[in-house]
């Protein structure tokens, strides 16, 4: 599915302008990440809580670390950018969780989440912007696919969920 | 309009207060939705009510930092009009869900769809009730099985879209839960319209409809084109899927205003009518 | 009906007391329908138990009204002969007769009408001054002036039919009027009250005998900067006044009972929520649809006790049409001072009955909402206070920002199960209400307070009490009056005080199964032995029979 909520028109033209959509994309994984910490936290998954609180630490780091290579004392704006799909690349889809899920089902969608980064900086790699922009984006995509490779050393560590990690004995409960 | 350092950001439209919906429900996304339309249409928390029913997406309220109102089951829309009559300076958002909105609060919808009282509607459909533990809703299809009734209700779904149309309220649209950044422009236009907005938002509920988790497939974002033309609007519904995602309808209705002017004289001048 | 309001306002114009009820047939127009005026020279709150003169226009069907229309020998039937003669039900009490040929005199007026004809006989039968009846007719006329001229041609005809009869009911010369009077109904005097207290929002549904008020209130609330919306049915009604007091507008919506059974779920959210309203219950015959024209105070039970859940509100009860306005400010003030539901208990005989009275003394103002102040760090709008008022926030107020919520909550409005919030918001809603100082207004008082009798009862029972209790108390049989305005919450101490040294206590009321008398009994240690009077409504107790009641009791 897309909406059209982006169009070509709005292509960065300048390395400052494509940084903001990396920025972007990483405040964005941030707060998702840490609102995922929360729900899980809430539904006593604290293992996975803890994932996700790391995965957000991580994506924090990486945010900060764009704002130092761009020299940006005031971060850019992100609220006016748009990406082609319903949320930025490495945006968990809040409708991907399971109370009961495993740390190996929150590595996977992080390990999605750093694809469809890679995805999108070699789109951008690949399109008609400015070589300095292709540039920016060669680095960004080979960055993202370093920490492809590193969810994926970390979901090797991770036990394989058992068949029915979904079941619940317990019924639902009736809150109002 | 405000300068940067006034504008707030989304986050500050969000209490501290943790929802306790299943992770992987689609209420998520409207609060994150509604968090970033208030942002941009730099309405100050303070300036903003919220106004609820009873059912999981009616807690909503508790959710964000405005004025909240959690009422009682299907009368939210009566609260919120009587909220923006009494008080019209304030930014009104009704929130609830499908059996709240269509099945208890079935009448208040149908009038205040005609009243066109300037306020934003936005229902979570799900099609089932979630919070009593799953029950069919009126938008739940005629044989979907569930203990209260068995091998289904065998009853044809409500239609939320063409009763709005029908009752005359001034903008209606669907949206989706799983494209937040396309609902908060969809409510950005719903609270800019004059009037009665509505907005039915697809919501899967994980728990008890866990194959709703299949909408995000079938949606299909901008098949619906506004049009101010009743009419036009009529036929594109006959066309319906139930998953055309869009503006349907942006009208030209006056939003409701009292039919007299506000007068100014001292209640002691209205005595002399009894006078002999 | 024309004519008994010009009798009414002439009677007004001259310096008289009157009270004018009606009753009228099913049909909606050019059914059967009675004025019944009482007019004398002190203030009147009730019929009497037999009317001096019956005159009629014709008798279609007029033998529905025989039962609110006693009659004895020295009453005077006037009817026109062409319409037959007077149903025996009426002359069988030997009342005198009188023949008017109406509509023979009519017709010969062009454009005259037979009951201005009546009117002029009628007013003249009780020597009324002409002026006065010219100006009633003027004033109801208003702005249909071709009517005028043979309106007042028949009128002039009538009153000279009546010289001309001998017949002759005259009315004292009143005392000079030294003090404001109005001519108004409980209705209008209630919507007045609500306007006093403050209210500036109101939501409507239409139901007998309730809609006069809200049509009353509909213009008003307009002039003095108020809205009144039209709500699609009660439940939409009660619950946009309740949003509109969440907003920071004092509210109100009048009802009868079918519609306070539709209200009580969203009473109960108001008193959880702690918003403040009033609701007018102008109470009619129940159950269910009942006699919806008629008069009874068969709501007090659901008014009391029909919130489910533990939900202490404010009942109150105005007790004569004047008092509708003090009462129904007096609630306004309480409701928001207490930011909890009130509901005035009214009635049909009440809000329908139009009086000429007293002007209500002015009460002094309401303390109002105790509104948050801005920014007020760590606001707790259920915040468990001394008084356990807390102040309540207005929504545009930056820094204050709450969830009202109908679950139960903690101090901040949270959402909570625990029982220890549970019990502490409980008694914070309950406190709030025992702890205020309701001052004098609780009840009336009269009589002979050193009596060792009593009588009690509340709302339009006060009228024919207090009258039957002074023409006892002509006969030496002294007993103090105490008629309730405040219900809920009741005041046992203010009770007991009054009826302190008391060794007998008759209970007034008008419904089958004795709801006051069982309230009283359940919730106040009363001295003495208690005796109920109880009636169900459709008819209003008359002085004559409290009387007679009194005297049997006082020799049981």
């Amino acid at each position: 599915m897309s909406t059209q909520s982006a169009t070509a028109a709005r292509l960065p033209r300048t390395v400052e302008q494509f940084m903001a959509y990396a920025y972007a994309m990483e405040v964005e994984a941030v707060e998702r990440y840490t609102e995922l910490a929360d729900q899980m936290s809430t539904h006593h998954n604290r293992e996975v809580s803890e994932l996700f609180a790391k995965l957000a630490r991580i994506e924090g780091k990486h945010r900060d670390q764009i704002l130092a290579r761009m020299n940006w004392r005031t971060p850019p704006e992100t609220g006016v950018l748009r990406w082609e799909t319903p949320e930025g690349p490495e945006t968990t889809d809040y409708g991907e969780l399971h109370y009961l899920m495993q740390p190996y089902h929150a590595l996977k969608l992080a390990e999605h989440n750093e694809r469809r980064a890679v995805e999108f900086f070699e789109r951008f790699a690949a399109a008609r912007v400015p070589a300095a922009v292709r540039e920016a984006a060669r680095e960004m995509a080979e960055e993202e696919r370093e920490h492809v490779r590193l969810i994926q050393e970390w979901l090797a560590r991770v036990p394989p969920p058992e068949p029915g990690w979904d079941e619940d004995m317990d019924p639902p409960a009736v809150a109002d | 309009m405000n300068d940067a350092a006034a504008r707030l950001a989304p986050a500050d439209y969000k209490s501290d207060v943790k929802p306790v919906w299943c992770p992987g429900c689609g209420d998520f996304g409207v609060v994150n939705a509604l968090a970033k339309a208030l942002a941009k249409l730099e309405r100050r928390p303070e300036q903003v009510a919220v106004v609820s029913g009873i059912g999981c997406s009616s807690r909503i309220p508790a959710y964000l930092s405005s004025y909240g109102f959690h009422g009682v089951h299907g009368r939210a829309l009566a609260a919120a009009t009587g909220l923006k009559i009494a008080r019209p300076d304030l930014t009104v958002i009704v929130t609830g869900g499908d059996g709240d909105g269509y099945s208890i609060g079935g009448n208040h919808f149908l009038h205040a769809c005609r009243r066109n009282v300037d306020m934003t509607y936005i229902v979570m459909d799900n099609r089932v009730y979630g919070m009593t533990k799953g029950q069919p809703s009126p938008t739940t299809e005629p044989d979907w099985d569930s203990k209260l009734s068995p091998d289904g209700t065998g009853l044809r779904e409500f239609q939320p879209m063409v009763i709005a149309l029908a009752s005359g309220a001034n903008f209606i649209a669907r949206a989706f839960t799983g494209d937040p950044n396309n609902l908060a422009d969809v409510i950005v236009q719903a609270v800019r319209h004059p009037g009665f907005s509505f907005v039915e938002v697809l919501s899967p509920c994980i728990t008890f409809r866990p194959e709703q988790k299949d909408w995000k497939k079938i949606v299909r974002g901008d098949a619906l084109r506004p049009t101010s033309d009743v009419p036009r609007a009529a036929r594109r519904m006959l066309r319906d899927t139930g998953f055309d995602l869009g503006v349907l309808y942006a009208g030209e209705r006056a939003p409701y205003a009292p039919r007299r002017p506000r007068g100014r004289r001292a209640v002691a001048d209205l005595e002399a009518r009894f006078e002999i | 009906m024309t004519a008994g309001n010009m009798l009414l306002e002439a009677a007004a114009r001259a310096g008289y007391y009157a009270l004018m009820t009606r009753s009228s047939g099913p049909q909606i127009r050019g059914g059967e329908a009675a004025a019944m005026l009482r007019i004398a020279c002190h203030p009147v709150e009730c019929m009497e138990e037999r009317f001096h003169i019956l005159a009629a226009v014709d008798w279609e069907k007029v033998q529905r009204f025989n039962a609110e229309i006693p009659l004895l020998p020295d009453s005077l039937i006037v009817g026109d002969p062409d319409q037959g003669p007077p149903p025996e039900v009426f002359t069988a009490g030997g009342a005198r007769q009188a023949s008017l040929p109406l509509k023979k005199l009519a017709k010969a007026i062009p454009e005259g009408r037979a009951n201005m004809v009546l009117l002029g006989y009628v007013a003249a039968l009780l020597d009324l001054p002409e002026a006065a009846v010219v100006a009633a007719v003027e004033k109801t006329l208003g702005k249909r002036r071709t009517a005028l001229a043979p309106s007042l041609a028949a009128v002039a005809c009538g009153r000279g039919e009546a010289t001309a009869s001998g017949l002759h009911f005259p009315l004292a010369a009143p005392p000079p009027v030294t003090t404001p009077r109005w001519l108004i109904t409980g209705n209008e005097a209630a919507g007045y009250g609500a306007l006093k207290g403050g209210v500036r929002f109101a939501a409507a549904y239409p139901i007998t005998p309730a809609t006069e008020l809200l049509e009353w209130l509909s213009p008003a609330l307009a002039e003095v900067g108020g809205t009144l919306v039209q709500a699609e049915d009660e439940l939409a009604s009660i619950n946009m006044v309740i949003g509109g007091s969440y907003g920071g507008v004092p509210a109100l919506t009048a009802t009868s009972g079918p519609g306070l059974a539709l209200m009580v779920e969203a009473l109960g959210l108001a008193v959880a929520a702690e918003v403040p309203l009033v609701v007018v219950d102008v109470m009619r015959v129940g159950p269910s649809t009942g006699i919806p024209t008629k008069s009874e105070q068969a709501d007090l039970n659901i008014a009391l006790h029909g919130l489910h859940g533990d939900a202490p509100h404010l009942v109150l009860v105005p007790n004569s049409v004047a008092d509708c306005l003090r009462t129904t400010q007096w609630a306004v003030q309480l409701a928001e001072s207490l930011q909890a539901p009130a509901i005035v208990l009214s009635d049909q005989f009440l809000g329908q009955a139009r009086a000429v009275v007293d002007r209500p003394a002015d009460q002094a103002g309401g303390a109002g909402r105790v509104v948050a102040e801005p920014a007020s760090p760590g606001y707790r709008r259920y915040a468990v206070t001394p008084t356990g008022i807390s102040p309540m926030a207005v929504p545009g107020t930056p820094g204050t920002a709450y969830t009202a919520d109908g679950l139960e909550h903690g101090e901040r409005g949270r959402p909570s199960s625990q029982a220890a919030d549970h019990y502490a918001q409980l008694d914070k809603r309950k406190r709030k209400l025992d702890d205020w100082d309701y001052g004098e207004g609780w009840a009336d008082v009269e009589g002979d307070l050193a009596a060792e009798s009593a009588v009690i009862t509340f709302g339009s029972c006060t009228g024919p009490v207090r009258e039957g209790m002074a023409r006892a108390a002509g006969d030496g049989l002294s007993a103090r009056l105490v008629s309730l305005r405040l219900l809920s919450p009741l005041q046992p101490a203010r009770l007991a005080a009054a009826l302190a040294g008391v060794r007998r206590i008759l209970v007034v009321e008008q419904n089958h199964t004795a709801q006051l008398y069982k309230y009283l009994r359940a919730e106040c240690d009363l001295p003495g032995r208690l005796s109920s009077l109880h009636r169900a409504g459709a008819l209003q107790f008359q002085p004559g029979e409290i009387h007679r009641h009194l005297v049997e009791w006082s020799q049981a």
